[in-house]
Formats: C-alpha cells, sequence, structure tokens
C-alpha cells in the first residue's frame, strides 16, 4: 500500500519504511556541505571555533568581569542557539525546495524538514568537539554530569522538528514568512543570555526570559551541566521537556493538517 | 477462472484545484486582499467524477488532450494528489515513472543517486544493494557510475530512472510519457521490459499521446476530455473513437 494510513499505527510503518530515505538524505547534506572543500569536516569544528574567538574577543572586554571562563560560557549558548537558528533557517524551505520531487512521486512529506533538521543537528554533534578544546585549553573543569548533557541536546533536537516542521507548512502558504521568522530569530538572539549574563537584564526582562524562552530553557540546562557542573534545577528541566514535547506536538499536527494542500502551493 | 483482484478502485473521483490562489502566496498581500475583500477562490476542477476500476494484469491506457486530466489522474493514483471528492483505493505496491529519475540530486554520483532514488521509491538500502548490479546492466551506465548526475545527458538520466523503477517487479506501474527521452534501442529495451512485467502479472496505467502505442501495449482504455470521461472499455474500440472525434 503505498498511501498514507491514518492514525499513529500508519504513521509509525510508514516512517519504518522510508527510515533508510531519511538516513541517506541526512548523508546527502553532510556530503554535500563539505564536498570539494580542503578541510571538509574539519570545518564543522574550525568555523564555531573562529566565531568564539572573535566574539570573545568583543564581548570578553565587557562582560568578562562577571563571568568565569568566558570563552566556555559563550560557547554553550552559542553552539546551541546557532543549531537552533541554522535547522530552523533551512527547515523553513524544505518543503519548497523539495517541489519538484513532491510533485513526482509519493514520499512523506515530513521527510524533508525533519532531514534538514536531523544533518544540522550531525554538524552540532562535530562542533561539540570544538567546545572539548575550548575546555582543555582553558582548564576548565570536567564532570560526570558532562555525561547527561544529551539529554538537553535530544529536548533541543525535538523542539527544532517541531519548530522546523511548523515553519516548512506556513512558508508553503506565505512565502513571506522566511523573512518575518529572520526578524524573530534576531530578537530571539538578543534576548536569549548567550554573550551577556542573565542578572545584567532588568529585573521584568529577566522573569520574561526564564518563563517564556524556550532557548534558554536548553541553554540553561546544558550551562548546569557543562560549565557549573551542576544537576539543572526541576523548574527549568520540567519547562525543556513541556517546551519540547509541545512544539512538536504543534508542529505536527499543524503539517499533517495541511500537508494535502501543500501540491496546490507549491 | 478465478476472481481477479482489483487492483485500483477510482470510485468517483473529483480534484480540485484553485486557480487564483497562484497569486497570492505570501502574508502581506493575502492581508492586503483581506480588507480590499478581494480574496476570491477561483475554483477549477482537474478531474469530474470519473470512475473505473482496474484488475489485476490488465493494461490501461488514458488517452486525451492536452490538458484534459490524465497526468492529474495517474497523480491521484500515486498518491500525490488527494482527490476533492470520492475515493481512490489501491492494492499493492505502486511503482509511479510520472518522471524519470525525479528526485536525483544533481551533485551526487550516479552510484549514489541510485540508493537515493531507490529509497525515494520506498525501498530499503539492503534492498538496493542487492540488486545495484542489475540495474546499472539495464541501465548500460557501467562506465559513468562515479561521476556526479549533473554531466549526464537527459537520456541517460532516464535510462537511469527506468532502470531503478523497473527493477524490482511492482505490482502496478505508472507510466506518464517518459519514453519519448532515450534513443531507440532504449525505447526498444523499455518496451520489452514493460511487457515481461506485464505478463508477470503488473498491472500497467500507461498515457501516451501515441495512440499506435495504447494500441500495442494496454487492452483497456479510458478516455478523458476536460475531466469528464468520455469513454471506456477495450482499448482499440476507444482509441478509434477518440481517432475519429479528433479528425472532425
Amino acid at each position: 500500500m503505498n498511501q498514507t494510513k491514518g492514525g499513529l499505527k500508519g504513521f509509525i510503518q510508514e516512517f519504518w519504511k522510508y527510515r533508510d530515505l531519511l538516513k541517506l538524505m541526512v548523508m546527502k547534506d553532510i556530503k554535500l556541505k563539505y564536498r570539494r572543500s580542503f578541510l571538509g569536516y574539519v570545518w564543522s569544528i574550525l568555523n564555531p571555533l573562529m566565531i568564539m574567538v572573535i566574539m570573545t574577543m568583543v564581548f570578553s572586554t565587557m562582560f568578562a568581569r562577571n563571568i568565569e571562563n568566558f570563552p566556555v560560557y559563550l560557547f554553550c549558548g552559542q553552539l546551541l542557539f546557532n543549531f537552533m537558528n541554522s535547522s530552523t533557517h533551512e527547515a523553513i524551505n524544505s518543503v519548497n525546495y523539495n517541489a519538484p520531487l513532491l510533485k513526482k512521486t509519493y514520499v512523506p512529506k515530513y521527510i524533508f524538514t525533519v532531514a534538514t533538521v536531523t544533518s544540522s543537528a550531525v554538524d552540532l554533534i562535530f562542533s561539540l568537539g570544538a567546545l572539548a578544546i575550548v575546555m582543555l585549553v582553558t582548564r576548565a573543569e570536567f564532570t560526570w554530569y558532562i555525561l547527561l548533557a544529551p539529554f538537553v541536546l535530544l529536548q533541543l533536537y525535538l523542539f527544532c522538528v517541531g519548530l522546523g516542521l511548523f515553519l516548512a507548512q506556513a512558508n508553503v502558504f506565505f512565502r513571506d514568512t522566511q523573512f518575518i521568522y529572520n526578524a524573530v530569530t534576531t530578537a530571539w538572539m538578543y534576548l536569549t543570555p548567550i554573550f551577556y549574563p542573565l542578572e545584567s537584564l532588568p529585573e521584568w526582562l529577566i522573569w520574561v526570559v526564564k518563563h517564556c524562552n524556550p532557548m534558554y530553557f536548553y541553554v540553561g540546562q546544558f550551562r548546569d551541566l557543562v560549565y557549573t557542573g551542576t544537576m539543572p534545577g526541576p523548574v527549568i528541566l520540567t519547562a525543556g521537556w513541556a517546551a519540547a514535547l509541545g512544539m512538536l506536538l504543534v508542529g505536527a499536527w499543524s503539517f499533517s493538517r495541511n500537508q494535502d494542500k501543500f501540491i496546490l502551493y507549491i | 477462472m478465478d476472481e481477479k483482484r482489483v487492483m485500483v478502485d477510482v470510485d468517483h473521483v473529483t480534484v480540485r484545484f484553485n486557480l487564483a490562489n497562484q497569486k497570492v502566496d505570501n502574508l502581506k498581500e493575502y492581508v492586503i486582499k483581506l480588507m480590499k475583500k478581494e480574496l476570491m477562490f477561483q475554483e477549477f476542477l482537474a478531474l469530474k467524477d470519473v470512475s473505473f476500476q482496474v484488475l489485476q494484469g490488465e493494461a490501461w491506457g488514458l488517452i486525451g488532450t492536452n490538458g484534459s486530466g490524465k497526468s492529474t489522474m495517474l497523480k491521484a493514483i500515486s498518491g500525490i494528489l488527494k482527490p476533492y471528492k470520492g475515493s481512490i483505493t489501491v492494492n499493492g505496491s505502486v511503482a509511479p515513472l510520472i518522471e524519470l529519475g525525479a528526485g536525483f540530486s544533481p551533485d551526487l554520483t550516479a552510484r549514489e543517486n541510485i540508493y537515493l532514488n531507490g529509497c525515494v521509491l520506498g525501498h530499503t538500502e539492503k534492498f538496493m544493494k542487492e540488486h545495484f548490479d542489475e540495474i546499472v546492466d539495464f541501465a548500460e551506465l557501467w562506465d559513468f557510475l562515479d561521476s556526479p548526475l549533473k554531466n549526464f545527458s537527459s537520456g541517460m538520466s532516464a535510462r537511469l530512472g527506468f532502470s531503478i523503477a523497473t527493477m524490482v517487479k511492482p505490482d502496478i506501474l505508472i507510466v506518464d510519457e517518459i519514453l519519448a527521452v532515450g534513443d531507440y534501442k532504449f525505447r526498444q529495451k523499455c518496451e520489452a521490459r514493460m511487457k515481461e512485467l506485464l505478463s508477470g502479472g503488473t498491472t500497467l496505467l500507461y498515457v501516451s499521446h501515441s495512440i499506435e502505442e495504447v494500441k500495442r501495449l494496454c487492452d483497456h482504455a479510458i478516455w478523458i476530455d476536460k475531466g469528464v470521461e468520455r469513454m471506456k472499455g477495450e482499448a482499440n474500440m476507444v482509441a478509434d473513437a477518440y481517432m475519429a472525434a479528433m479528425q472532425m
């Protein structure tokens, strides 16, 4: 049977059937990204390192006095935010770019969005190597809590898949979604404590960031585990999972509701 | 003789397009038009209440003039389009050849594309590995396996696309005027392959403007005119009626 069956069981069966397609598409993205570049995969580590060095030079004079080991503080925030930023910006066009294929053969449409976010996630895992280098160079303390970091990355990944699905389906109908989203991510970046300490914001804004900014949940948890070496608090942990699953639900729901109409608009 | 299975059941299918929405594809215009109350829904029915049943092993030709809805019908059967009204039931695996090599990635090599395209058709990587040699043999592309596909001619990539799609025996093969590309020898080869699949019990749905080809390959035909079914039945009869109408 080639057509989508309804229900969760049909969804899982179909996902399983196309699992190799997902794998090959992720591999294609990664291969093509660095094909014919001299340093190849090393760029995944080198690129964030270079940006980190520049940002450290710029911001260390402003905030470094309040923040111990500024490079690691900055890097923790920046890696996670960059992943969210690049994966969702690529996901937003994932359905439109694959229009030629969608017009000619049947494939589950979400697979393109999931593949783009997943290949960004693979990139993130490479860049964790850069974080390890920075931690070694700055003689940061490694604690056992680091082993829990993958759970934070999983939350962030699910969150980005959900957001990506939502944006991709909206962008099919309204092509200016991507431009609006550009503005949103810029504001989002400044409202996430990546290169400044959260305490430097005015009181009311701290409250907003702590309660309404999902990126704070992930950057905060990640810093607790990797940078300070403590267990994240129950509030931020729950908020992180809730935001991830909630976003995934919203994304999947809006995508599946509208996907049959895509063909008329792409 | 035992009862033959119904492979494709097209039941009163209507497919709707909205012509007006082609113009509004961004939020800015949408809001402006909404305020001016200019948001019109101009509907266009590509298919109107078409029904037919295809039994196992039959070969159906779809004929009609350009823009009459033949390709829309095939897309609806392949699951690319959802019908607006009515239903389509498909029993078995479908290999849609709406366009050869849909989903080829020009930057990847032929070898990588064989795996990717196979997975697009719903096969597993392991399965593709087992049939890899067969595919390359049929496409006769052993010398070019590791060059990127963007260096291939359209005929060469069509050959590759056809071999991937027909290498595994599908229950239903959907073919949309693809044999126009490729040289004479390869077209002969494709036709032979389709006949071989047909005798092996595969069901064929075939769109072509060449009435001769439809007569040669198909035993049944349906004539669609501006989305409305004009005639269906035995291939020669429908084809002759269609030709007669065209010459008037």
